[in-house]
């Protein structure tokens, strides 16, 4: 191998606003390293392909599939989790839409839908039920067959938005 | 006592209403516990290197280069697990004729399918143990595959196990009536052919095991994601020769199961076994690559089916001759025999008629095994009935509404054992159909379709009744042999402070069994739900129970939690009463107060019952009971099952173009009995119709001829995504059954039973007048096509 | 599913990426946004690979303009193209086509040079730059060339880029006032790949048509180009079926997507106002 490969490597990032320092294998994707060796097992590994969604974290403030992000590409970035957006409240409302409207079952897919509406609810606007759909399409929920979830955002978005939530008639 | 279930301003009337889900906060948090979050101290990791052929002779095993790679610890084949792990046979006692041979942890002389594991490698890390196991050489010898079902049986297939003499698992014909005097002589007899795709579970967390042997203890512990814990406790211990009492068994969340985790696998017995051998825990995760090929699949049937009616569009029988592929085994300790067993109960399940035929034919062959999966039998057999209903409506120019109308069974006729020999305690199906007419506005919906026709854009009702069978009794597995638990208990204990601990034989995935169980507590004692903790999924705490799956969660359970709970407030109320110098039959416990029942006066909290109980027992009276601790267990025995009913409709549009079919509208009205819940019920019907709907339009294991797996992976097996799919209303009949108190039937199985049949339904509703029909699910936009004829090569 | 590696290093510019595949003997991979390589790599489908990271070469990100061209680095994600007001205007067909690709979490991190890169036939990039008749930019160590789209893709997943060179910017001749750019396609799920799928660019009543999901390989559909050219719109579609050889698997067989790539090239000249 030359000189200028590795397969360790060193890394300084944030996580959930802690700074961490780690060295890794070189093709530890960055799913495993926020279960393996941060212990942050609230996202999950679904399927490590990127089709599920299961393990969509915010990096650098956006969505991206944990399985198809090598942590070695990840060098200064800023990464938040589940854990450390409920710690951090910036959540709380769709996690308590969530359970409000019962928008979980098994909740292994839960916190990658979160990490994905959160990208949708701080756009300002409501956006109608069939763009929630399609930008959630990433998500796979086995569950709860969708509406539930789409039901929570809608609601989320429309109270961020300052208009009425109409869907809460569902939940007798 | 009875609880006043018609008022709902009753005291801690908990049981009917939409409470929180107390595990919920956790869950989105990211604070759940599944099997995969959980790191043990000299934890290792298994990897299983798995058949690439469908039917190989298994030669000789080189192991020499994933010994010498790095971090590899220990490699296994099936020779050496069958050393300490005895083989098992799906086979119920039963079901007479049954065959199948026995089964390995790790195949021993034949590999039987892609996926079937061969070796296991166990290494410190995943990674590592995955590293090894692609260096192990495993000398194959092809052997010639089964994988068409309707020739298994034919003189030229190859047979699959030489031992058993052909590839006939199963086969078994129920018959009432005259039927073939019946369908020679009616006025109008309608045939299909249907197809239903073979689907697997795809559970979002895919199976998981750890499991450790603690030789110093003699003990194993296996944390595991199952739905049924007492069950492999009970089989763990029989294959590895340990006591009973020395398995515990732990299923903490659960990421989905659906049934899918209902089974004995090979590869977690082999990790158990393992984790004998090497005395420390084994974590064995399965990847989604390995889930595609060694989850259990399910569905795989191919039915002929008539129907016989008069000239006035009344049923008069139904003959089905069903087909079903289960893979080489059958599954243990269920049996793969099951769900055709299912179709020929449910064929015509809603309907009056008094002549009846269906035979099914469960075949081996070389593909994954297929098994119990949520509404086991109910998606075929409501496809093959409404299909043929539908189309007999059709041809005989009846509206669709209209034929339902003139053959469900009469709402006041009941109890009704049907041809096909069901006992039914007592459904709804028309006040079903009533709620669901006018949920959707029929007519309405007619008007439009008509409107849009003319307009050249297609659209497409579809209607789909059914029954479901729920809370089955011991005549489903204990009656064949299983050592499967058709009775569960719960014990409640009050602690000192009035809140209140459940410990329940049946287990949370997500239904929401925490909730309910906590709501039924709560009511049966008197204090708040939030106030109730539940405990789930611990052999070694609970009482010995079935776990969850056919439904039986609330219904059974459920009744044991009513009953357990009522016994603590009883027991409180005893010792209130002698602390109060009253009689208990005057006092009542109310929002965790003891009070006087006629007029509602506060005397003592149960608090206080608990600090003298647990602290101060002798200021009471020697010899009075005060066992604030308490356990039931509830089993069924008026009915083998709880039926339930309901129907559904699909409102589609289909894209004549592109046989592209857009989801519009779904509705479902379904009778569980006591709503324990309505949200709950609500979202159980909701995912199960969109399970539903991914076997009508997306979901198929695809084989090739040999039997090579074509579609192993998320990207090309599809599942239903949340652009595709309709909102849905979801509408109740509640018809409580008399065998408990409770009177709850089971929920969870409902919306995939009828989903499918209804979207066919409506797929031909909208392209029948243009000479097409589709009956071989998933109906792609291709098969949509072809049935239009715009395609034909 | 465990990515194997043979190593991994971080690439500070083109040259030095170069210089690193020059050093990992054959078995160099160029890492960019990673949503095909890093699946590929988790699905066992390549091992021991060389990744050089190219990600952090801040110059390779972006579009601008250089006279009547649009400069788009290899490196821009496919997010950035959705929303990058310069693509909105100057290509209108690739802003279009971003939303079409998998799905947010992906967008944020897959490239357009990736996607080209990778040549998976049925992406939906590799069709627009044909139909854009976009010319690719190849660095390697002989050199820079550049190369035209319909020159760049050779086969399945195969192209006219060397193992030692890198794919560093796409140049597109800018849209002119009354080009019409569209881009339709049939997918069973939202993000899914497309079962068929067209890529149009109408200029002074001449056609371009890529096609994707469709063959072994992006497929320039010249004699569907010549008839809609011509004002032929039911020779058109007979002769898109013969431009195009499509795959049968198990979503769909050849002649089912042969008819599906008939049906949209027919909603798209209805679109752009061709009688039917």
């Amino acid at each position: 191998m030359s000189e200028h490969f590795r397969s360790r490597i060193d890394l300084e990032f944030t996580v959930n606003g802690e700074a961490v320092e780690l060295t890794v294998p070189a093709g530890r994707h960055l799913i495993d390293v926020l279960r393996l060796d941060l212990e942050l097992t609230g996202s999950h590994a679904g399927c490590e392909h990127g089709v599920c969604g299961a393990c969509t974290v915010l990096v650098d403030g956006q969505t991206v599939r944990g399985c198809l992000t090598l942590a070695a590409q990840l060098d200064g970035a800023e990464i938040w989790t589940v854990e450390g957006l409920t710690e951090s409240g910036a959540i709380a409302d769709l996690q308590a839409a969530f359970v409000e409207r019962n928008a979980l079952q098994c909740g292994y897919c839960t916190p990658g839908m979160l990490a994905s509406a959160k990208t949708l609810v701080e756009s300002g606007s409501v956006p109608s039920r069939e763009a929630i759909r399609e930008h959630m399409s990433g998500n796979y929920c086995r569950c709860t067959g969708y509406e539930a979830i789409v039901d929570a955002i809608e609601t989320v978005a429309r109270t961020r938005a300052g208009v009425e939530a109409r869907v809460e008639a569902k939940v007798r | 006592m009875t609880i006043r279930f018609e008022d709902p301003n009753r005291p801690n009337s908990y049981i009917g209403r939409t409470v929180p889900r107390p595990n919920a906060g956790k869950l989105v948090a990211g604070r759940g516990r599944y099997v995969d979050d959980i790191v043990l101290p000299r934890m290792v990791h298994v990897a299983f290197v798995r058949s690439p052929h469908p039917h190989a002779r298994i030669g000789a095993i080189e192991t020499g280069a994933a010994l010498a790679e790095k971090g590899v610890l220990k490699v296994f084949t099936g020779k050496d697990l069958a050393e300490i792990c005895t083989p098992w046979e799906g086979k119920l006692a039963h079901l007479q004729g049954m065959k199948t041979p026995p089964q390995h942890p790790l195949a021993v002389e034949r590999a039987c399918w892609v996926g079937e594991p061969v070796v296991a490698v166990v290494g410190r890390t995943r990674a590592e143990a995955e590293a090894g196991a692609a260096l192990v050489e495993i000398d194959f010898e092809p052997l010639p595959a089964v994988t068409d079902i309707r020739t298994a049986l034919d003189k030229g297939t190859p047979v699959l196990h030489e031992a058993l003499g052909d590839n006939l698992c199963f086969r078994k014909s129920n018959e009432a009536g005259e039927v073939d005097r019946v369908f020679a002589e009616a006025p109008r007899v309608v045939e299909a052919t249907f197809k239903t795709a073979r689907h697997t579970g795809v559970t979002l967390e895919p199976r998981v095991i750890i499991t450790d042997w603690n030789g110093a203890d003699g003990q194993l512990t296996a944390h595991v994601s199952n739905q049924a814990p007492h069950m492999l406790q009970v089989l763990l211990a029989g294959h590895l020769d340990i006591p009973e009492s020395r398995v515990h068994v732990i299923c903490g969340d659960v990421g989905g199961s659906f049934g899918l985790k209902v089974h004995v696998y090979p590869d977690e017995v082999a990790t158990a076994a393992i984790a004998k051998i090497m005395g420390r825990p084994v974590k064995f995760a399965s990847d989604r690559v390995e889930a595609f090929t060694s989850d259990i699949h399910a569905r795989d049937h191919e039915a002929t089916g008539r129907i016989a009616l008069d000239e006035n569009g009344m049923i008069l029988g139904f003959d089905v001759d069903d087909w079903t592929g289960i893979g080489p085994y059958s599954i243990y300790p269920r049996t793969s025999a099951v769900e055709g067993l299912q179709v020929t109960n449910l064929i015509g399940g809603p309907y009056a008629f008094d002549h009846y035929r269906c035979r099914t034919s469960v075949v081996f062959q070389n593909k994954g095994i297929c098994a119990q999966y949520r509404a086991v039998g109910h998606p075929v057999a409501v496809a093959i009935t409404e299909g043929l209903v539908d189309k007999a409506a059709a041809e005989m120019g009846i509206d669709p509404i209209e034929i339902r109308r003139r053959n469900l069974i009469a709402d006041d006729d009941y109890p009704k054992t049907t041809a096909a020999g069901l006992k039914l305690e007592g459904l709804s199906h028309h006040k079903s159909l009533d709620s669901l007419i006018e949920a959707m506005d029929y007519e309405g919906l007619r008007a439009e379709q008509k409107d849009l026709r003319e307009k050249g854009v297609h659209r497409g009702i579809g209607i789909a009744s059914f029954i479901e069978l729920t809370n089955p009794s011991p005549f489903m597995y204990g009656i064949g042999g299983a050592r499967i638990s058709a009775q569960d208990g719960c014990t409640v204990r009050m602690d000192p402070d009035g809140s209140v601990v459940a410990l329940t034989g049946v287990t949370e995935q997500g239904q929401g069994t925490e909730a309910i169980m906590a709501q039924i507590v709560a009511e049966a004692v008197g204090v708040s739900p939030d106030l109730v903790r539940v405990v789930t999924g611990d052999t070694r705490v609970t009482p010995f129970g079935g776990g969850t799956w056919a439904s039986r969660g609330a219904g059974i359970g459920g009744e044991a939690a009513l009953q357990a709970g009522r016994a603590v407030r009883q027991q409180a109320l005893e010792v209130a009463a002698a602390m109060l110098q009253a009689k208990a039959g005057d006092l009542d416990v109310r929002d965790g107060i003891i009070v006087d029942a006629r007029s509602g006066e506060e005397r003592l909290t149960l608090a206080e019952v608990g600090r003298i109980v647990y602290f101060r027992g002798d200021t009471l009276p020697k010899g009075l009971p005060r066992e604030l601790m308490q356990t039931r267990h509830f089993i069924t025995s008026d009915y083998p099952y709880a039926f339930t009913n309901g129907v559904q409709a699909s409102y589609v549009e289909v894209d004549t173009d592109t046989g592209f079919v857009k989801l519009l509208k779904h509705w479902c009205v379904e009778d569980c009995g006591r709503i324990i819940n309505p949200l709950l019920v609500d979202e159980q019907i909701r995912g199960g119709i969109v399970q539903g709907i991914g076997a009508a339009l997306f979901e198929e294991v695809c084989y090739d001829a040999s039997g090579q797996m074509l579609n192993g992976t998320m990207a090309d097996y599809l599942v239903p995504m949340s652009a595709e799919m309709p909102d849905m209303v979801i509408r109740h009949v509640e018809t409580p059954t008399a065998e408990s108190a409770l009177g709850a039937k089971g929920a969870g199985e409902a919306g995939t039973a009828g989903a499918p049949a209804a979207i066919m339904n409506a797929i031909n509703d909208a392209i029948r007048p243009l000479g097409g029909t589709v009956t071989h699910m998933p109906f792609t936009p291709e098969r949509i096509l072809r049935a239009l004829g715009t395609i034909t090569d | 599913m465990k990515a194997s590696i043979g190593g991994y290093a971080r690439a500070e510019s083109v040259p030095h990426a170069l210089s690193l595949l020059g050093e990992a003997d054959g078995v160099g991979r160029i890492l960019a946004g990673g949503q095909s390589l890093i699946a590929a790599l988790n699905l066992g489908v390549s091992a021991g690979d060389m990744l050089v990271d190219i990600t952090g070469i801040e110059t390779l990100r972006g579009a601008t303009l250089d006279g009547d061209r649009l400069v788009i680095g290899a490196l821009t994600r496919h997010g950035d193209i959705a929303r990058d007001p310069l693509i909105a205007e100057h290509a209108p067909l690739l802003a279009a086509a971003a939303p079409l690709i998998a799905h947010d979490a992906i967008r944020n991190r897959g490239t357009i040079g990736g996607s080209l890169a990778h040549a998976d036939p049925a992406a939906e990039y590799p069709a627009c730059v044909l139909a854009l008749d976009a010319t690719l930019v190849l660095e390697g160590p002989a050199g820079r060339r550049e190369v035209a789209a319909e020159d760049f893709f050779l086969g399945l997943f195969e192209t006219a880029r060397a193992d030692e060179e890198i794919l560093t910017a796409i140049l597109i001749p800018c849209a002119r006032p009354g080009d019409r750019h569209v881009i339709r396609e049939a997918a069973r799920r939202a993000g899914d790949y497309a079962l068929a799928g067209l890529a149009v660019v109408r200029r002074e009543g001449r056609h371009r048509i890529g096609a994707f999901g469709l063959d072994d390989r992006p497929v320039l559909c010249a004699g569907a180009m010549a008839k809609w050219d011509a004002g032929d719109v039911d020779g058109m579609i007979a002769a898109l079926a013969k431009d195009i050889d499509p795959p049968s698997d198990t979503q769909a067989s050849a002649s089912y997507r042969r008819h599906l790539a008939g049906v949209l090239l027919r909603r798209i000249a209805a679109e752009l106002g061709e009688a039917q």
